[in-house]
């Protein structure tokens, strides 16, 4: 068995992902592949309109067509039509509209689910909503924010009298400690920026199958989710089916970033309908349904503004948001600003801060978390104003952030916000992205540039920027007024054969966890990677979890993994002691086996002792047969990762297009588990925080309609219309976890969008420009130069 | 994609085509390679009662030299088309617009001829058979009819092809000596549709500019000649400045709308400024 003992550290390597053979070939099971006997399928009919009373609703028509076996409108549904549920209510005197799963009388949003039809296949249920016969009288609709807020404004829901969600404060060092800070002030930098509405657009559309027939009388509920855990809680709340004979599936999931984090009406219609009729239901959304019925993501008024002297001292910062709730609440949406609360201060020090942000109802598709949930938003804003203080003291805006950054000696660090950052390096990230960005020959080009007046302007961004992920650990989120827990759960199994079953509470859908996954339990066990079975997603046999979002997995996750394989090498270790007749202290444990200390000749492998558990034939009295262990582990604190995003720009001042030159980032995760994965995710992440920047915003018009309702004119950028990367990083170990690790699947798109921004405001601010709004697509920058230049600032 | 019911026919020729559009009535449809009838089929803005697939008809496809004009077959793909040593050499400014069209899938799909049957006014290559003075062979039930390409395109998606007609091919005659061509498409995503595009194929001889044919993509219902500048080039000199100057009246005769890309007051802008670097790139100023 010795053989096996060869074992290589498998923390750090950049191994290629197990799960991708499968992934990239599509031979796997998604839900829409899932074919049940006797299946019926659903399709919904949903409103065109942004806000009107449904005068009239007769289903009856569908039922004529060809294959329907029933169809619903709120009134046939009765009972079964449950609400969609919040779980945050972050204040006790919210404002929370019943959000039925079949809208009652009532459409609130282009995309809102009327009717719906179940047929013996898919194409006849969609033939069949031609059936429905609906009318609608229009309602006024709101949809900006700063009107949603006025007296007189038209009411989302009228029957709250108010479109105002909630509002909430946070003055860590009490009221009028800003204003004190800010008397002191010699230079005080105030602006309204706007972080547009952005849809996920995941690669996988949502879906379902709901089935009734599960072998011990369950309903099962495949779902393209998240959060398979979370979703089953919630839907035995809204469904009353019983949470033991409820389980929920998460095949593999083609992409969430926020959008499948998520308790949905179609997932609600689904269960409710297959227990009734006891038949399997299944649902599959188009992409048209996906632009406009999955949750948007940001949509945020970031009122700003920053207090320092004039040799660039920070003294304090003021946030007012308005932050968009859509026309309803769903899983966390009113929460998510506040993910971003606590991040405004960023990386910076200063004497006082103050928060508020009221949350409103608009005509539009519910908001909740998107890739970053809220930190992107106040990244944004810390990362954007920093350099128009910068440009108002004439610093250097780099000069300006090392003046004011936390050193890296004083972690760890109590923030103004109140939060304790662990451990940074914010002087190594940001030299050694400098070095790679050749930040001072940029700088000069871009002084030669000026001074030709060349059409095509240079600029440079930057983005200094911190997070936190991995939400925990639970009381906090209690104190939050967060439902659920922040925890994380792990059983590894040691099988008769030395192989490896590792049972995780996380669930991903495209992250790579089954290969990181594996390589923590084998470093733990001795046992090589690919001995390692990563099982997820299924609430039967991963019954407890908390999901995968907010670069939580590894963070929070990856704990329990590392204890969970702890306390089986503890077991084994006495089964081994037994067996060579020693004691378990004389033992010790490398690469997989127990040796004797000082009689290396006496030795046992991890395997052989898991065979030894299975057989049970000579275990030490009172030890219980079987090698496997549990873990639930909630964890310390968040974790911070940083990291320094440098962007060069180019702007075309005759047509104001804007193409990326260069774009360098040098991240700090703490200790890495797979750098390639982590390569992957800040690629990804980059992708998506650039697009916010330059390409991707929801439009409605005044009356609810949405514009951008499919990927020709929502603008997904494509791999043409990104640059090479070049990334890289360094290593500062949390200190709040035993593996050092923090997130990183948020980094890239929290960190990149304001460097990017900065970056075309950098090259045009000889002109006078001073902002430049988001999506920063070629006519908006070139109407925004045409402003400067007409009206001076 | 659940499109709404429709029959489907594969015909071999020409001929069987014309007589399955036939039968199948006005609502009847050709498809090649669906790159634009399969999106209006999934959203339902198409319920064709048939459809009748042209992509294998072999007369249809393929390129010809016919010594001073090529001929294309209208089933022929982007890619085939963007790929032939034919039109690289003697058509290069449709080799050059092809190369923009969309993505790699699409250009394998899609076809030349039912991208200009389509009538997209945002399509990029009616503009480059409008420059070039391409002819359109058309075939009915009355047999068949050349249409110049100036007749081509009647409007918004509507083209001189009748319902129960089809485009056979395209015949591009060739640029003589000291032509030089471009196509400049200014899009807001690498696989977008133009904003603005302009095709130029400019005549430069001894340092002047004495012949110019630009046309415009995505700037009025059709695509347009930008008649106005074509006759300010003739006589100027082939450099940066005075093609600049003479481009100021690339939005004469055009009707640009507004749409989330572009207002018409920025597409005016656009056509200007794309219009002199498209004529400057052609004439290697």
């Amino acid at each position: 068995m010795t053989e096996l003992a060869d074992h290589v550290a498998a923390i750090g390597r950049p191994l290629k992902r197990k799960e991708d053979a499968r992934l990239l070939t599509g031979k796997t099971q998604w839900t829409d592949n899932i074919q049940l006997a006797g299946a019926l399928h659903m399709a919904i009919l949903r409103s065109p309109m942004g806000h009107a009373k449904i005068t009239k609703l007769d289903v009856s028509g569908a039922l004529k067509y060809p294959g329907v076996e029933a169809a619903y409108g709120a009134d046939e549904l009765g009972d079964l039509n449950g609400s969609v549920p919040c779980v945050w209510p972050v204040t006790d005197d919210m404002v929370a509209p019943d959000f039925p799963a079949l809208a009652k009388g009532e459409v609130r949003h282009m995309g809102d689910c009327v009717a719906l039809v179940l047929a013996g296949t898919a194409a006849q249920a969609a033939d069949a909503l031609e059936g429905i016969v609906v009318e609608y009288s229009a309602l006024p609709a709101v949809i900006d924010m700063d009107d949603a807020i006025k007296d007189g404004s038209p009411l989302v829901h009228s029957d709250k009298g108010t479109n105002k969600c909630y509002t909430y404060k946070l003055q860590p060092q009490g009221d009028g400690a800003y204003e004190a800070a800010k008397a002191k002030a010699d230079v005080v930098v105030k602006r309204r920026f706007v972080n547009q509405r952005l849809i996920p657009a995941f690669m996988e559309p949502r879906a379902v199958v709901a089935s009734p027939m599960g072998t011990s009388g369950e309903l099962t509920i495949w779902s393209a989710t998240q959060v398979p855990h979370v979703l089953r809680v919630l839907l035995a709340l809204v469904t009353g089916v019983s949470e033991n004979k409820l389980r929920v599936v998460a095949p593999d999931v083609g992409g969430g970033f926020g959008g499948k984090l998520q308790c949905y009406r179609e997932e609600i219609l689904c269960v409710a309908l297959a227990n009734k009729l006891g038949r399997p239901i299944k649902w599959t959304e188009t992409r048209s349904e996906d632009m406009m019925a999955t949750h948007h993501g940001r949509d945020q008024l970031q009122d700003i503004e920053i207090a320092a002297t004039k040799d660039g001292k920070l003294l304090g910062l003021k946030v007012d948001l308005i932050a968009n709730m859509g026309a309803y609440l769903q899983i966390i949406t009113p929460g998510i600003p506040l993910l971003g609360m606590f991040m405004y201060p960023a990386i910076y020090k200063m004497d006082a801060y103050d928060f508020s942000c009221i949350g409103v109802f608009t005509n539009t598709t519910p908001t909740d978390a998107y890739r970053g949930a809220g930190r992107p938003e106040s990244t944004y804003a810390i990362e954007r104003i920093m350099d128009e203080l910068a440009n108002e003291l004439g610093m250097e805006p780099m000069e300006l952030r090392k003046k004011n950054w936390i050193k890296h000696e004083e972690f760890p660090y109590t923030t103004v916000a109140g939060l304790t950052y662990d451990s940074g390096n914010y002087e190594a990230a940001t030299d050694k992205a400098m070095a790679l960005f050749k930040y001072d020959e940029l700088r000069k080009e871009q002084v030669a540039r000026r001074a030709s007046g060349d059409k095509v302007q240079l600029g440079i961004g930057i983005s200094t920027f911190t997070e936190m992920c991995g939400l925990a650990p639970s009381r906090t989120l209690g104190a939050l007024k967060y439902v659920a827990g922040g925890w994380e759960h792990c059983t590894i199994r040691v099988l008769p054969t030395g192989k490896v079953e590792l049972v995780t509470g996380t669930s991903p859908h495209g992250q790579g966890h089954e290969t990181a996954w594996s390589q923590i339990a084998s470093d733990t066990l001795g046992i090589p990677v690919d001995d390692i079975e990563v099982i997820h997603g299924d609430t039967r046999t991963s019954p407890y979890g908390m999901d995968t979002y907010g670069s939580r997995s590894l963070a929070v996750g990856g704990q329990a993994i590392l204890r969970a394989g702890e306390k089986v090498v503890e077991k084994a270790r006495l089964i081994a002691a037994h067996q060579l007749e020693c004691s378990a202290n004389d033992l010790e444990f490398d690469n997989g086996v127990f040796r004797v200390k000082g009689d290396p000749s006496k030795e046992k492998a991890i395997q052989a002792v898991a065979f030894e558990a299975f057989s049970a034939h000579d275990l030490p009295d009172g030890l219980e047969p079987t090698l496997q262990a549990e873990s639930t582990v909630d964890p310390q604190d968040f974790s911070y990762p940083h990291g320094t995003h440098l962007c060069a720009m180019e702007v075309d001042t005759e047509t104001g297009k804007s193409t990326i030159r260069s774009y360098v980032c040098v991240d700090d995760i703490g200790i890495q588990i797979n750098p390639l994965i982590v390569e992957g995710q800040v690629h990804g992440g980059l992708a998506q925080g650039i697009a916010q920047a330059l390409y991707e915003g929801a439009v409605y018009d005044s009356d609810g309609q949405l514009l951008t309702a499919s990927l020709a004119d929502y603008l997904v950028p494509g791999a043409p219309d990104l640059p090479s990367f070049v990334t890289d990083h360094t290593v500062t170990p949390s200190t709040t976890n035993p593996l050092g690790t923090k997130g990183v699947g948020e980094a890239g798109a929290i960190a990149s969008t304001p460097a990017v921004i900065n970056a075309i405001v950098d090259a045009l601010r000889p002109y006078g420009v001073n902002d430049v709004p988001m999506p920063a697509l070629p006519m908006t920058v070139w109407r925004t130069l045409n402003a400067a230049r007409q009206g001076g600032k | 994609m659940i499109p709404s019911k429709f029959d489907y026919v594969r015909p071999n020729s020409v001929d069987e085509a014309v007589a399955a559009l036939k039968a199948g009535g006005e609502d009847s449809k050709v498809i090649t390679g669906g790159q634009s009838m399969l999106p209006l089929l999934r959203l339902r803005l198409a319920a064709p009662s048939v459809l009748v697939d042209c992509a294998r008809i072999d007369e249809m496809k393929g390129v010809k030299d016919n010594g001073d004009s090529v001929t294309i077959g209208a089933a022929t793909t982007h890619w085939d088309v963007l790929h032939n040593d034919i039109v690289k050499t003697h058509v290069k400014l449709l080799a050059d617009a092809t190369a923009t069209v969309a993505d790699p899938q699409v250009r394998h799909r899609g076809t030349f001829g039912g991208a200009l049957a389509h009538g997209d006014p945002a399509g990029d290559l009616p503009a480059v058979v409008l420059a070039l003075d391409a002819t359109m062979e058309i075939a009915g039930a009355k047999g068949r009819r050349q249409v110049a390409a100036k007749d081509f395109f009647v409007d918004y998606f509507t083209t001189a092809v009748g319902p129960d007609e089809i485009l056979v091919s395209i015949t591009i005659p060739k640029l003589g000596k000291g032509w030089g061509t471009c196509y400049e498409k200014f899009n807001r995503t690498a696989s977008g549709w133009a904003v603005v595009g302009v095709a130029a194929a400019v005549k430069v001889e001894g340092g002047k500019i004495t012949d110019a044919r630009i046309g415009l993509t995505n700037c009025a219902a059709v695509p347009v000649r930008a008649s106005s500048v074509e006759s300010a080039l003739k006589g100027a000199s082939a450099s940066a400045a005075e093609i600049e100057v003479a481009s100021q009246s690339a939005a004469e005769g055009t009707r640009a709308t507004s749409d989330l890309a572009a207002d018409k007051e920025y597409r005016e802008h656009l056509m200007r400024v794309i219009t002199a670097r498209a004529v400057s790139c052609a004439a290697g100023a």
